[in-house]
């Protein structure tokens, strides 16, 4: 119940300062989760970090949607340490061109979850300090999270049925 | 230095600097890190730190596995204290599918939990002693990470990679030999604990070394991120544990110790208090289990908790329900969600989500290692290159939890 009421003063204040930027919102498991757009993402982080007392960064990610028009997301999660609560804000961009503003303007730690989203779905952060891959080779050529790319060659033999009697 | 550009040695010579590659694989750093250092003498101008080396594509992988059989790939991402991240995995599923644990079972994992960071804490404290010369205290401290090792041997089998418990609870009860082993460790441990902060807390040496050595701000800390006893060492008191309870941890009557200056020391001092309260937290779960029902080891949710092999094979509904699970097929709910724990090193989350496919759709680990090493090159700039190891071994970063 608690709960509830916090996530529902946040989000009004919310759509108070960015109205219909404010999208899909939802509470899965109490966490209050919303969607907004790459133009306002710096604005939005900053207010929650400054305004209402989102202090700290938990995590960047990305997720992908193959087919959609806005098929890749990238998902923040944020914790108010103070009050306890957690928050996760999501952004959909365009697969071709996956671009979004960098939150190392706001959180310097952003800087390697950013360079890992990079790495491995080719979201661009604009700004970025130092946007090179982290975890993979540098002429590695592809981001191998794209659910287009499989976990093993298919077209190996070794692992053909036939090949064990079935 | 340009952080934008791989570094190479620098040939000019006029210039004072000298290039040193330390690691992938220098003893010194325990593990494979790669941190190329502009020198002015002994001081560290500049560093870039590069990762990767044992990337093992664990969130591809599991992209391609049901739910059970993602625990062992969580052994392998803080290999100190893999329990933690077993029950960290398992809690964010049980969340997914909204079962509830038996209060026995809850105070079981606690056991576990609190046994694992006990062991992450030894290998983090007693290796700072012995990047500063005292290996004594290594070896007197040390022994006991074995004993903790043997209960989690006689509990599910394994040492090091625990793949412990399951998903819904343990595999197994506990045994008297473990609750046996886990009493004999609360006896002697402590006494291990005493003597190893006698030779090493007020030792003048080991101050010298540690005592106002890569401080840090509460500011920069959480700016950076930083979780777990790093972050307390600067004065934060924030513990998963205890702002995010889970396991019954809101059960128990425990301290967050919390330092000042965010220095060497102090995190040395944090990590050593921590495993004061973990004994507590382990001596109260001890207490706790006598007045709970015996024999409960798992919760009664028969369509997600592997059923024994025994039932299997003479059972129907367990068969049915063993190749279910092992097919994946569960009627898992299409949501998502973000579970953390607290591991030995910060903040342990795992975010899932769900398609209601047979395996997950996507699955991210918040790993507190790759967040918290991110500071390391900054931070070394104007340090001594013998005070950046021990800056390393006490922010105890672990290879398998920074490449995930």
């Amino acid at each position: 119940m608690e709960e509830a009421t916090l996530n529902n003063n946040i989000l009004a204040k919310l759509s108070d300062k960015f109205g219909e930027k404010v999208t899909a919102v939802s509470e899965p498991y109490g966490l209050l989760s919303f969607a907004t757009t790459k133009d306002v993402i710096v604005n939005v982080l900053s207010f929650l970090k400054n305004e209402l007392k989102f202090n700290f960064l938990t995590d960047i990610t990305a997720v992908h949607y193959p087919g959609k028009d806005h098929g890749i997301a990238v998902v923040y999660h944020l914790n108010n340490m103070v009050e306890k609560v957690r928050i996760r804000i999501k952004v959909f961009i365009s697969e071709q061109n996956p671009t979004i503003p960098t939150a190392t303007t706001v959180w310097k730690g952003a800087n390697w979850m950013e360079r890992e989203t990079y790495d491995l779905f080719g979201v661009r952060f604009e700004g970025h300090p130092d946007l090179r891959r982290i975890l993979n080779m540098d002429d590695l050529g592809v981001h191998p999270m794209l659910k287009q790319y499989p976990l093993e060659d298919p077209n190996r033999v070794d692992k053909k049925d036939e090949f064990f009697g079935r | 230095m340009n952080h934008n550009h791989p570094v190479f040695t620098d040939n000019d010579p006029q210039s004072e600097l000298v290039t040193l590659n330390l690691g992938p694989t220098h003893p010194a750093t325990h593990g494979v890190f790669q941190n190329v250092l502009q020198l002015d003498g002994e001081r560290i101008v500049s560093g870039v730190s590069t990762i990767g080396y044992i990337h093992r594509a664990f969130e591809k992988i599991a992209e391609h596995r049901p739910f059970y059989q993602i625990t062992p790939l969580t052994d392998r991402l803080n290999y100190c204290s893999s329990p933690i991240n077993n029950m960290g995995w398992h809690m964010t599923v049980e969340k997914l599918l909204n079962i509830q644990m038996p209060k026995r079972v809850d105070y079981l994992r606690v056991i576990i939990m609190e046994l694992s960071r006990i062991s992450d804490h030894i290998i983090c404290n007693t290796i700072i002693g012995q990047d500063t010369g005292a290996t004594t205290t290594f070896l007197y401290l040390f022994q006991f990470r074995e004993h903790i090792y043997e209960i989690f041997e006689e509990v599910c089998g394994a040492r090091l990679t625990t793949n412990i418990g399951r998903i819904g609870g343990f595999e197994r009860d506990f045994n008297e030999i473990a609750f046996a082993k886990i009493n004999k460790f609360l006896k002697e441990f402590p006494v291990a604990l005493k003597e190893f902060e006698n030779l090493l807390s007020r030792n003048r040496i080991f101050i010298d070394r540690t005592a106002g050595v890569a401080e840090v701000t509460k500011e920069t800390a959480l700016e950076y991120s930083w979780t777990g006893p790093l972050l307390r060492a600067t004065g934060v008191d924030y513990d998963v544990r205890v702002s995010d309870p889970y396991s019954s941890y809101q059960d128990f009557d425990f301290e967050v110790p919390v330092g000042t200056s965010g220095d060497i020391y102090d995190r040395y001092l944090v990590r050593n208090e921590e495993m004061w309260q973990s004994v507590r937290i382990i001596e109260q779960a001890v207490e706790k289990l006598k007045s709970e029902p015996k024999g409960i080891f798992h919760a009664d949710v028969p369509e997600f908790y592997l059923p024994p092999k025994q039932e299997v094979y003479n059972n129907m509904e367990a068969l049915i329900y063993h190749f279910k699970i092992v097919m994946g097929e569960i009627d898992a709910p299409k949501a998502e969600v973000y579970h953390a724990v607290e591991g030995g090193n910060g903040e342990l989350g795992f975010y899932l989500i769900n398609d209601g496919g047979r395996t997950p759709y996507r699955l991210h680990f918040r790993r507190p290692s790759f967040v918290n090493y991110q500071m390391f090159a900054p931070m070394s700039e104007g340090m001594l290159l013998s005070d950046a190891i021990i800056n390393m071994s006490s922010m105890n970063i672990i290879a398998g939890e920074l490449d995930a």
